[in-house]
């Protein structure tokens, strides 16, 4: 068993044992309150464990098949992410092919390149190539109705969905000094973990002490929150270094700038929700909403820490 | 030979079944959304309104096994039997009930609602689509055709149920051929019955209203 391997199996088997506490926590809990499953803020505690339940079990999976699992993996996360995106926007029947080009064709070719690790096409292959391309071939149907409109909201899903989406199984393409290039799926652990750790504490030292409202009326995070949110990101930053190449401090900075711009982000999805008119993107993960509720934060992150890895400690 | 045959093609429906439903979760990720009614298997007549071929397949892909063994959707002859395989997927993935909607044979083969009717009377529930033809038109839904009437005239105690399949336009809509993966729902609303003394007009304007009332909003920017 490399190295590698052996530090994916102790983080799983860590997490499993966090979850297990949490779940005997709402057994417990249950067997107290609501043993007829009857009391809704348990039965909502244990779907959502359910969930994390699954989705460690997917990741690790993931992690240990080593690249072409990570890729497969976030590659249906973004399918399923443009999927709930596409389907709130506005488009009409001049978009159609658009769309198609979207889903089948940009997508899967910004994870065939990363896949491959052409670095200089898989960072500019949507925000150039997608991002003109697509216009024309809507523009050709000759519908210019709210026409700048519809490119926009087109665009935006796939820079969320697909672009940001995908800087996660990038990471394992940055070569550090001194850092086997087999361990970059450690590196994706690390920034999954510190920003869901992130959106953790957010939650619940907004629920503990949040009093000022980041932007009332539209979202329920508070500063409070969100500063003990980032500095918890941070100190389990610290504790994860020894997955990164960073070293402590630099493990901690990096935790902090995912984890912050990971509650802005879901601040921006939250404006957009409230827009379109929706409270959760879709059904598919039970307890948590759609993929893009339960990604939001790690979307934002993902492009801002493989670029500050790449400027300040990639060689 | 032809016994031996029986099984094995009934296994192959089978298959080819759940390989349509699967494949349409995966795309649409479609859902059921009972609003007005329970999944429960009473003898019903879903009606729903009809955008594109994917209609059907979507809410008999919703459907729970034990009401989708009783279901028979409603279609057209000259489009499923077309070619061998449209005549094995319409008549036994789907247990169509078939209709021949030429207006030419109309007079020569009598009432198309013969077979609908049959298939009620041996206890089956139906899916229809009462527009009689896809709308490619702006509107919600096209004017109901008597079918609907008639079967509630005939069958008062069936359950009318109105279906609505939301956001097919946009998977697919006319003329092109790529379907999108965008998601889909359906929704049940509440049944519908023929009043006391209610005539043919009143009763499909009030069923199309029941329908309709299931649409959701827009997303226009």
């Amino acid at each position: 068993m490399t190295a590698t391997t052996s530090d994916i199996l102790l983080l799983f088997f860590g997490t499993c044992g966090l979850l297990l506490l949490l779940t005997l926590f709402g057994e417990f809990m249950r067997a107290r309150y609501g043993p007829g499953g009857d009391n809704p803020v348990i039965e909502t505690y244990m779907t959502r464990i359910h969930s994390w339940w699954a989705m460690v079990l997917l990741v690790s999976l993931a992690l240990l098949i080593g690249k072409i699992g990570v890729l497969v993996l976030f590659g249906f996360a973004s399918f399923a992410a443009l999927r709930e995106f596409l389907t709130l926007t506005y488009k009409r029947q001049a978009d159609h092919m658009t769309l198609a080009l979207a889903f089948y064709v940009v997508l899967p070719l910004q994870y065939l390149f990363i896949g491959l690790g052409w670095q200089g096409l898989y960072t500019v292959f949507i925000p150039v190539y997608a991002f003109l391309l697509l216009p024309i071939v809507s523009a050709l149907r000759g519908d210019a109705d709210r026409f700048l409109a519809r490119v926009a909201e087109t665009q935006w899903g796939l820079m969320i969905a697909v672009y940001c989406a995908s800087h996660v199984p990038a990471l394992m393409q940055l070569q550090f000094e001194g850092y086997p290039i087999d361990r970059g799926v450690l590196l994706i652990a690390f920034l999954v973990m510190v920003v869901q750790f992130g959106d953790l504490f957010d939650f619940f030292f907004g629920r503990r002490i949040g009093r000022t409202r980041i932007i009332p009326g539209l979202s329920p995070k508070t500063w409070e929150g969100m500063i003990c949110g980032t500095a918890c990101a941070m100190l389990v930053g610290a504790g994860l270094a020894w997955l990164t190449p960073f070293g402590v401090a630099g493990a901690m900075l990096m935790a902090g700038a995912a984890s912050l711009s990971g509650h802005f982000g879901a601040l921006v999805f939250a404006a957009i929700k409230r827009d379109k008119g929706v409270k959760d993107w879709s059904h598919l993960i039970p307890g948590q909403g759609g993929f893009l509720n339960q990604l939001d934060s790690v979307l934002f992150a993902a492009p801002v820490f493989y670029h500050l890895s790449h400027l300040f400690w990639a060689g | 030979m032809k016994r031996l045959f029986r099984p094995l093609r009934r296994l192959a429906a089978n298959l080819v079944g759940h390989g349509i439903a699967l494949f349409a979760r995966f795309i649409t990720a479609v859902r059921a959304d009972w609003r007005g009614t329970d999944p429960v298997p009473r003898q019903r007549v879903y009606y729903a309104n009809h955008v594109s071929n994917a209609d059907m397949p979507m809410i008999w892909t919703v459907l729970p096994p034990n009401l989708r063994r009783q279901v028979r959707p409603v279609a057209a002859a000259d489009y499923w039997l077309k070619t061998p395989l449209r005549a094995f997927i319409g008549p036994e993935v789907f247990n169509c009930v078939l209709v021949d909607r030429r207006p030419d044979k109309d007079a020569a083969t009598g009432d198309p609602l013969e077979n609908i009717l049959a298939a009620l009377g041996e206890g089956s529930s139906l899916i229809l689509f009462p527009e009689g033809n896809r709308n490619m038109t702006e509107d919600p839904l096209l004017p109901f055709k008597a079918g609907l009437f008639n079967i509630a005239h005939a069958y008062p105690e069936v359950d009318l149920v109105p279906t609505w399949v939301a956001n097919l336009t946009e998977v697919m809509p006319k003329g092109e051929v790529i379907p999108l993966p965008l998601m889909t729902t359906v929704i049940f609303g509440e049944p519908v019955h023929l009043r006391q003394g209610e005539d043919k007009d009143a009763f499909l304007s009030r069923a199309a209203a029941a329908l309709v009332a299931l649409k959701p909003e827009d997303h226009a920017p």
